[in-house]
């Protein structure tokens, strides 16, 4: 593979990806495609970005050397790359800016957006406070209730949260729901999707919106320690920040790039959302890929520790890079992904978010395995303030 | 000619409309699905579009999403849709049969399995909400080749040059979403719909239907001045919901009746 210029016209990564909506979406999703293509390309839009994440973000995140951490392992050198340092906490903001954007330039008033854990919605709520647009973000039921303090954070921003109480009440059944409004209010809304999934052009808009992280690991590393990593590991959820920091390096064939999927209570107990490890191509949510669902084509319900994980389908574009064998991908427990929550507390005074805490576990089983020579780059997603309460439920207390 | 066309030109014989009830099989009951049907037919149905659950359906409202779960949690599979069909046309082997649901449950049976099995079963045309007639080439492939028609959707929001295309593609029938929204959502402006299924007419070679918020009579006889067919969906769902599972039948056939009534009214 020497150029790679993914997806096709009609949005494919090999067989994966493509337009799996309702006519009654096709006109808002062609609007977009031809809009998206034209932006994409304009200077003054990328000028404004670029602006927008350096002073407003407060880009470039940093990459860090977890020394300590390292030398705790007694094997590979980790450096985390610092997406918890931006503002509101995770790389979802980087996606969300260039959305938004691009809804203002299409004038649409409105944006609409689905969220897990709450970090995409709080990314979201933010950009519209800071465009003064209207702003829906849908939740599932279940969510609302395990991240309260995120709901109550997007109401501050001025964002009406719906909790979604149809099917398993969590992420997929919040994107069902935001996808329903949208087909209702397509005049004025804009659809912003958090993740790399959904139909054309979402999973390419957002891969190259977050890709802003891989290419300032591309001259960061070589500035920091004169040359690029050896393996790169992000967690993957839908699996933007994990496109967002390998898509820069897909030409670099000598870096490894490893996902990090939820484990659960392991792949055998059934309770995991592993789509790649453990799931079949199929269609959901606009684009094939591999998913989590049972002999019928029923979507299953998933499990994970981290809501922003808790997700049966995954990015197409993984899919492919699975197939093709470019990156590989692996599950970590929920028990794995906690202590590596600690362990980074104490070892290096960073709390991270549960969701990337699964990338930080996947390091800590590789290091020792490697010479110290080695360097692994670890995308540290975002930050755990969020995930206190739940981690304190799980040593038995209640903040 | 297919149960489809023969009902066309039996119905333009006579100088009437199609009147075509969607629920979902399975809902309440999987062995409620075929009294059902043979329900909706005495009532004055003309052909019957059924629902295939699917645990993510979404381009349906609340209504539709609820009888989805509904007939999941009572186990029923896509295998069990082409068994409810096949026991139909033991007793009835004209009224056609039109499958209506996503890609997913299709794909993993797999597309030639499921075109061979429904051809056996009796089907008539297909559905797939989330194949626009791109991603659903392979589909209508392997229909074609089982002579099973399938059903294409257009929408308020469908650009002209993309009505003609699909146009162009359509058999069986054309289906008209009345109104920017799910299934059982808000208000329809006839007017609206009658100039656009108008401009539809003029590019297709196949009749019209429009469906999507037809929640009474009066409507229903309003569109059957401009279209061929009316599908009724969400609103026999609601009195399918609201039906002690004894009454639905009866229910169902009554609902029937009054919209029967209403459109053939209008003639
Ligand atoms: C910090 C963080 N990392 C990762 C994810 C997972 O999403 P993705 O796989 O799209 O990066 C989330 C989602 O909420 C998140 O908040």
């Amino acid at each position: 593979m020497n150029v790679y210029d993914l997806p096709d016209q009609e949005g494919y990564f090999g067989p994966y990806g493509g337009t799996f909506v309702s006519e009654t979406l096709m006109a808002a999703i062609e609007e977009l495609k031809a809009q998206y293509e034209r932006y994409r390309q304009d200077p003054e839009f990328l000028a404004e970005l670029a602006h927008e994440l350096h002073h407003y973000v407060g880009r470039p995140s940093p990459i860090y050397y977890a020394k300590r951490l390292s030398e705790h392992l007694g094997g590979a050198k980790i450096y985390l790359k610092r997406e918890d340092l931006n503002h509101t906490g995770a790389h979802k903001v980087n996606n969300t800016i260039g959305q938004a954007m691009l809804a203002r330039r299409m004038g649409k008033p409105r944006v609409i957006a689905e969220t897990g854990a709450g970090q995409h919605g709080v990314a979201t709520a933010t950009v519209a406070a800071r465009y003064g647009m209207e702003c829906v973000v849908y939740m599932g039921a279940e969510d609302v209730r395990r991240q309260a303090q995120n709901v109550y954070r997007m109401k501050l921003l001025g964002a009406q949260v719906v909790p979604v109480e149809s099917g398993s009440k969590t992420l997929k059944d919040a994107l069902n729901e935001a996808m329903r409004d949208w087909v209702t209010h397509i005049d004025d809304t804009f659809y912003i999707i958090g993740t790399v999934a959904g139909p054309h052009p979402y999973p390419t808009m957002v891969r190259d919106f977050n890709a802003v992280v891989g290419r300032e690991c591309l001259t960061q590393m070589p500035e920091l320690v004169g040359r690029q990593p050896d393996v790169i590991l992000a967690c993957v959820g839908g699996g933007s920040n994990a496109m967002g920091i390998f898509y820069p390096y897909i030409p670099q064939e000598s870096v490894r790039l490893i996902g990090v999927e939820a484990g659960g209570d392991g792949l055998s107990s059934g309770r995991h959302a592993a789509s790649l490890s453990a799931g079949v191509p199929g269609v959901l949510h606009g684009n094939r890929t591999y998913l989590l669902q049972d002999a019928h084509g029923q979507i299953i319900e998933t499990h994970s520790i981290s809501a922003g994980l808790d997700y049966p389908g995954v990015g197409p574009e993984h899919a492919w890079l699975k197939d093709n064998g470019r990156a590989s991908y692996v599950a970590v427990t929920d028990e794995e992904a906690l202590q590596a929550f600690h362990t980074l507390c104490r070892l290096e005074g960073i709390l991270p978010a549960l969701e990337s805490s699964h990338a930080v576990a996947q390091a800590m089983k590789m290091a020792p395995a490697l010479g110290k020579d080695q360097i692994i780059l670890v995308n540290l997603s975002g930050r755990g303030d969020k995930d206190m309460a739940t981690v304190a439920e799980r040593s038995g207390l209640h903040l | 000619m297919s149960r489809i066309a023969s009902t066309f030109a039996r119905l333009s014989g006579s100088n009437r409309k199609a009147l075509i009830p969607f629920f979902t099989v399975g809902d309440p009951l999987l062995e409620s699905a075929v009294p059902t049907m043979q329900a909706l037919v005495s009532g004055g149905a003309d052909i019957l579009e059924l629902g295939i659950p699917f645990s993510d359906p979404m381009a349906d409202g609340p209504t539709i999403q609820r009888a989805s779960e509904r007939a999941l949690q009572n186990g029923v599979t896509l295998t069990d849709v082409l068994a409810v069909v096949a026991e139909f046309r033991q007793t009835d082997d004209v009224t056609p049969v039109v499958l209506m649901g996503y890609a997913n449950p299709i794909e993993r049976l797999g597309l030639d399995v499921f075109a061979a099995q429904a051809r056996t079963a009796g089907v008539d045309g297909v559905l797939v909400v989330d194949y626009p007639p791109l991603e659903g080439q392979l589909l209508k492939a392997a229909l074609t080749r089982v002579g099973i028609d399938t059903i294409l959707l257009l929408s308020p929001t469908t650009t002209e040059q993309r009505m003609r295309e699909i146009a162009q593609l359509a058999t069986g029938y054309l289906y008209y979403v009345s109104l920017r929204g799910v299934t059982g959502a808000g208000h329809l402006e006839v007017d609206a719909v009658a100039t656009q299924v108008g401009r539809i007419r003029s590019y297709a070679k196949v009749p019209v239907g429009v469906g999507f918020g037809i929640r009474d009579g009066a409507t229903a006889r309003r569109l059957s001045e401009i279209a061929d067919a009316v599908v009724v969906g969400s609103r026999l769902v609601e009195e399918i919901e609201a039906s002690a599972p004894t009454e639905v039948t009866r229910r169902a056939e009554a609902l029937m009746r009054q919209f029967r009534h209403a459109m053939d009214g209008a003639q």
